[in-house]
């Protein structure tokens, strides 16, 4: 029924690197922000340098959306400028010798053949990243998160049929960090392109990535969507430490606007959360950090929390004081990590401290009801959700043409 | 009409003083206009290429610097000259003579010159930083293109002061110049080489001094405008 499958990524590639061998055998469908996630060193930069052409295999196959770019048995090798790609590094690599716009258009004017009506505009670039105020100003009078933007900007212009983005927001501190992050997710959003995003931080994957590839030293371990692969071991990290939460779908079921708060049908259950601009039935994702949620092993009564979720516990897991800058084996922490599971595919995780845990004798198969206040679903959590606002969108349109 | 301002310099030069003047700035010029594109090739092909003869042609490329200047003029002589494989060639297909004629001149000038101009561009060359022209390359240029757009553009405060520097240093051949196209008046006699011949001559030493003023305010003067230009370039790229 559906001629125009999305295109594939398909990369089974050997390169030799120093001491190590960076092995990669993936085959992905290039659709949403598909996040290349492992620890520093683990090979996902250099997945993007193989499949941008800056780094050459020694053996093996590349091809993008049905064309070639390496194929060491046949001999192919298409040069870097026909790939293409756009890539954004994680230092903005503008050009100090032009202006703003002559970055933005570098690729524009190169694309233009190939490309011809531009499928991404300059203006609607230009607006979608806010660089109407920069245009004629030169990078170096540029901050960290607007030099970022434009190099944003510069990539999505050369027309690319894949984005590649090599951690493009470490090097930036907290606040341009979340400044430059909003225009990411409205470039995923923005235009039908698919991205491949390499990160190590686990709040960047978590809220934009669709789909996820996992590394450890110098191989690709796993691939799939995100919400599968929370579960592999490789994606403890994504999982770990005060951050620790559970991805929860669902659908719109309704709103009660008098009250300022939405109503969503998840898999068993419903979940109140503040207010949503969505329509009823737009599909909704997000994330309940473990920190919100509390337990009680009879049905509470008597309670302002508004979501009370009926659950059997999985595990209770032990979990260490996050201090990445403290070395060796690391204390306790004062709170355990207790799985629960309140539906066939999702689990919710709440921390308890210690001492409750102890209290009330928490154990695998025990009864217990999850209590998630509403007004703790805000922004962190939403913003998931909001992102995903014109995917819900599409998927309705494909709903209906179906 | 006012006449240009050189023109006022002749009641404080002779004629033979002006012609000297005037031949040098054009031989030096011509020099460094000949040179330049090969500079800018040979000081590529040192930084980038890895080949099995570059530390020959790194050698080669730097000879005139150490070799005595009439020595570089003697092996001008053998392969330009009326006899040699190169002189014969240019003189029997374009007509072009070298010995004793100004172009002969410009030559050595710029043999001499050419080791100074390949260093300071090369040394540009090799402060580009590549990841800008990864990231050309990934915006659809093609590697010719990311020369002309992109490492050339960034390596113009190099080439520029090498271009100044091999200005100079072809003003001042002598012994080059001398042996390969030797000190024909209005030909071939450059500033260095007329002040050498006024202070060979009796009574010459008021003219001579008088040029070497005159080619001290031009090494200043090319100075003062290249690092001027190389600022302007330099804060238009964002390096000031």
């Amino acid at each position: 029924m559906d001629a125009t499958a999305p295109p594939r990524l398909r990369v089974a590639t050997r390169k030799r690197l120093g001491g190590f061998e960076h092995r990669c055998e993936i085959d992905l469908p290039l659709a949403g922000l598909t996040a290349l996630f492992g620890a520093s060193g683990a090979g996902k930069s250099t997945l993007v340098h193989l499949v941008a052409g800056l780094l050459r295999p020694d053996s093996g196959r590349i091809e993008v959306g049905g064309e070639v770019f390496f194929d060491s048995a046949r001999g192919i090798d298409l040069p870097v400028h026909r790939r293409a790609l756009g890539v954004v590094f994680q230092d903005a690599r503008l050009f100090p010798h032009l202006s703003v716009e002559g970055n933005l258009r570098y690729g524009l004017r190169r694309a233009g053949a190939r490309a011809q009506p531009a499928r991404v505009p300059f203006d609607a670039v230009v607006a979608l990243l806010g660089l109407g105020a920069l245009l004629t100003r030169a990078p170096h009078t540029l901050s960290g998160g607007e030099r970022q933007r434009v190099a944003l900007g510069r990539a999505l212009l050369a027309q690319p049929r894949l984005l590649l983005m090599d951690e493009p927001l470490a090097a930036l501190d907290a606040p341009r960090k979340a400044e430059v992050l909003p225009y990411i997710e409205r470039l995923r959003d923005g235009f039908d392109l698919p991205v491949l995003y390499v990160s190590h931080a686990a709040d960047e994957v978590l809220r934009l990535a669709s789909a996820l590839v996992l590394f450890e030293t110098g191989t690709a371990v796993a691939a799939g969507p995100l919400t599968e692969l929370l579960e592999h071991p490789c994606a403890a990290p994504l999982r770990a430490g005060a951050d620790a939460g559970a991805l929860v779908h669902g659908r719109v079921a309704g709103h009660d606007a008098g009250d300022g708060l939405s109503t969503l049908a998840c898999e068993g259950f419903a979940l109140r959360v503040p207010l949503l601009d969505l329509p009823p039935g737009a599909p909704v994702r997000l994330r309940i950090p473990a920190r919100e949620v509390a337990l009680a092993l009879s049905p509470p009564v008597d309670l302002s929390i508004t979501n009370r979720i009926e659950g059997r516990i999985e595990r209770v897991i032990e979990r260490v004081a996050e201090r990445a800058d403290a070395p060796g084996p690391g204390r306790p922490a004062p709170h355990v990590e207790v799985q629960v599971r309140v539906g066939p595919g999702t689990v919710l995780a709440a921390a308890v401290t210690r001492e409750s845990a102890r209290r009330l004798a928490l154990a695998p198969g025990l009864r217990c009801w999850c209590l998630v206040k509403s007004v703790a679903l805000h922004a962190d959590a939403l913003l998931l959700a909001r992102g995903r606002a014109a995917e819900a969108a599409e998927a309705d349109q494909a709903g209906r043409a179906g | 009409m006012a006449p240009p301002r050189w023109v006022s310099l002749r009641p404080m030069l002779t004629a033979l003083e002006l012609d000297a003047l005037l031949l040098s700035l054009q031989i030096a010029l011509a020099a460094v206009a000949v040179s330049l594109p090969l500079a800018v090739a040979a000081a590529w092909v040192l930084a980038r290429a890895r080949f099995p003869g570059r530390s020959l042609l790194d050698a080669a490329v730097h000879l005139p610097l150490v070799l005595p200047p009439v020595v570089v003029g003697y092996f001008l002589l053998l392969l330009f000259g009326s006899q040699g494989p190169l002189g014969a060639w240019l003189q029997e297909w374009l007509g072009l003579r070298l010995v004793f004629t100004r172009w002969g001149a410009a030559l050595a000038a710029a043999v001499m010159s050419f080791p100074l101009m390949v260093r300071a561009i090369r040394l540009a060359l090799e402060a580009v930083d590549r990841g800008l022209e990864q990231a050309a390359r990934t915006l659809g240029a093609s590697r010719l293109d990311v020369f002309l757009t992109v490492t050339l553009p960034l390596m113009l405060p190099g080439v520029l002061s090498g271009c100044v520097v091999a200005f100079a240093a072809a003003l001042g051949d002598f012994g080059a110049t001398i042996t390969f196209a030797g000190n024909v008046q209005g030909e071939t006699q450059t500033l260095s080489l007329a002040i050498y011949s006024l202070t060979q001559t009796p009574g010459g030493e008021a003219a001579a001094l008088r040029l070497v003023l005159v080619s001290l305010a031009l090494a200043l003067a090319a100075m003062i405008v290249s690092e001027r230009l190389a600022q302007r370039v330099r804060r238009q790229i964002g390096q000031a």
